[in-house]
């Protein structure tokens, strides 16, 4: 089915439940899906795990949902900045956890969610903390490191255009993790400037094929 | 003399070949660019997703859908491409980047780096895409001060700080001297304001001087 137009923010969030893990997209506020943040917010839903690149910034977006306590777990490469007070108060009080990831790990266990691939040899992070506990295995005389998908139960992105089926085109650095999240989301939700009339898209520079997106508000 | 950030920055810079792909590190590794000459057509990666990156955005160019790994507005340049983020760090671990260039808190004589995290207790960690460009980049190079202000060696024997990749490091550029990390060990390619013996004396690495060529 292709994607749902939703007359508000309201409706796209409508029925994300406890306990969901959450793909939020963007890089800081680049492609930060704000509205929408903001609408989970309303909606409630809480003991969240939260996979996005950084655990928020300012008081906005991310931060505000963090903020009002509904995320259990933080998954990020990029916690530590320095307007991400929101997240360092709840951190030091240990109101909050924490699994750091290398950054293209973070987008490359997401490209398999939604890939459909069972697990990946990496070269990331070989000798390092953040492959401790982790299985090895030598390939051609160089040591990988094996990686798991992160699935979302729902995912969240900001995207610049839609067309009516929930084709998306992205603006410029804020596309980074939106195209990659988009597949591996069960249900995925976009936030863009705007609606265009199916058919005005030029296929030749779509990101994301509408089979990915179920919900697309324009805010 | 020493060299300051800026003339270190030079220097790297000289040490880039033409026609380069290369991505910079946050901090003191973006003053490179600065130093890059116009017509080297080389080319910046930028991790969030962007290759040819332009210089940082004033007034009306600043647009806050296009910033680099800093989250610092950046421009295009005529031939930039976007993309997304499983494909920039595609770029990186498939050897398509030629050079990186990263800050450190330590380097060991055997290349390996420690970036990413003091380790303290109250720290908080934080590794972005350290890991992946320098498990990625065909060549890494370190620019650093050689010591910390209270004048503890950063070149050492073993990383004592959490490592951020193993053996990943060809080069670095310091403040009193260029290193080149060899399978020989570590080699003094050229010294500022310092002789190699002063060098030797104040690290606990061995150290070979470098052939005139």
């Amino acid at each position: 089915m292709t994607a749902k137009i939703c007359d508000s923010t309201a409706e796209a969030v409508a029925g994300i439940r406890d306990g969901s893990t959450v793909l939020i997209g963007g890089f800081g506020m680049a492609g930060m899906p704000v509205e929408l943040i903001d609408a989970l917010i309303e909606q409630g839903a809480t003991d969240l795990t939260v996979v996005s690149n950084n655990a928020g910034n300012g008081d906005t977006g991310l931060a505000a949902l963090l903020a009002k306590g509904r995320v259990r777990k933080m998954i990020c490469s990029f916690p530590r900045q320095a307007d991400s007070w929101v997240f360092d108060g709840l951190y030091r009080a240990g109101k909050i956890e924490l699994e750091v990831v290398p950054q293209g790990n973070l987008a490359e266990r997401m490209r398999a969610a939604g890939a459909g691939i069972g697990a990946f040899y990496c070269p990331t992070g070989v000798g390092t903390p953040l492959a401790e506990g982790k299985e090895t295995r030598v390939i051609d005389g160089r040591t990988y490191v094996l990686e798991f998908p992160i699935k979302g139960d729902v995912a969240l992105i900001g995207a610049y255009r839609s067309d009516r089926m929930g084709n998306l085109v992205y603006r410029k650095t804020a596309r980074n993790f939106g195209p990659v999240m988009a597949t591996a989301g069960s249900l995925v939700i976009a936030q863009v400037h705007e609606v265009v009339e199916t058919g005005t898209l030029d296929p030749e520079v779509v990101v994301t094929p509408s089979i990915y997106v179920d919900r697309v508000v324009a805010a | 003399m020493s060299l300051n950030k800026h003339e270190m920055a030079a220097l790297v810079a000289r040490d880039i070949e033409p026609g380069s792909f290369v991505n910079l590190g946050i901090g003191q590794p973006t003053l490179v660019a600065d130093h890059l000459p116009a017509d080297a057509g080389i080319v910046l990666h930028t991790e969030n997703g962007m290759l040819n990156m332009g210089p940082a955005a004033v007034g009306d160019q600043i647009d806050p859908d296009l910033t680099n790994a800093g989250k610092v507005p950046v421009t295009e340049l005529p031939g930039s491409a976007y993309f997304h983020h499983a494909d920039s760090f595609a770029m990186m671990r498939g050897g398509h980047l030629d050079v990186c260039v990263l800050g450190a808190f330590q380097v060991s004589a055997a290349g390996d780096l420690a970036n990413w995290h003091t380790g303290e207790p109250d720290a908080i960690p934080a590794v972005g895409g350290a890991m992946d460009l320098a498990a990625g980049a065909k060549s890494v190079y370190v620019m650093m001060t050689l010591f910390t202000k209270d004048g503890t060696p950063k070149l050492v024997p073993e990383c004592t700080y959490p490592l951020t990749g193993l053996r990943c490091i060809s080069r670095v550029y310091t403040d009193l001297a260029t290193f080149l990390i060899t399978d020989e060990g570590v080699v003094v390619r050229e010294t500022f304001g310092i002789t190699v013996e002063e060098l030797s004396s104040r690290l606990e690495v061995p150290l070979r001087q470098a052939q005139p060529a």
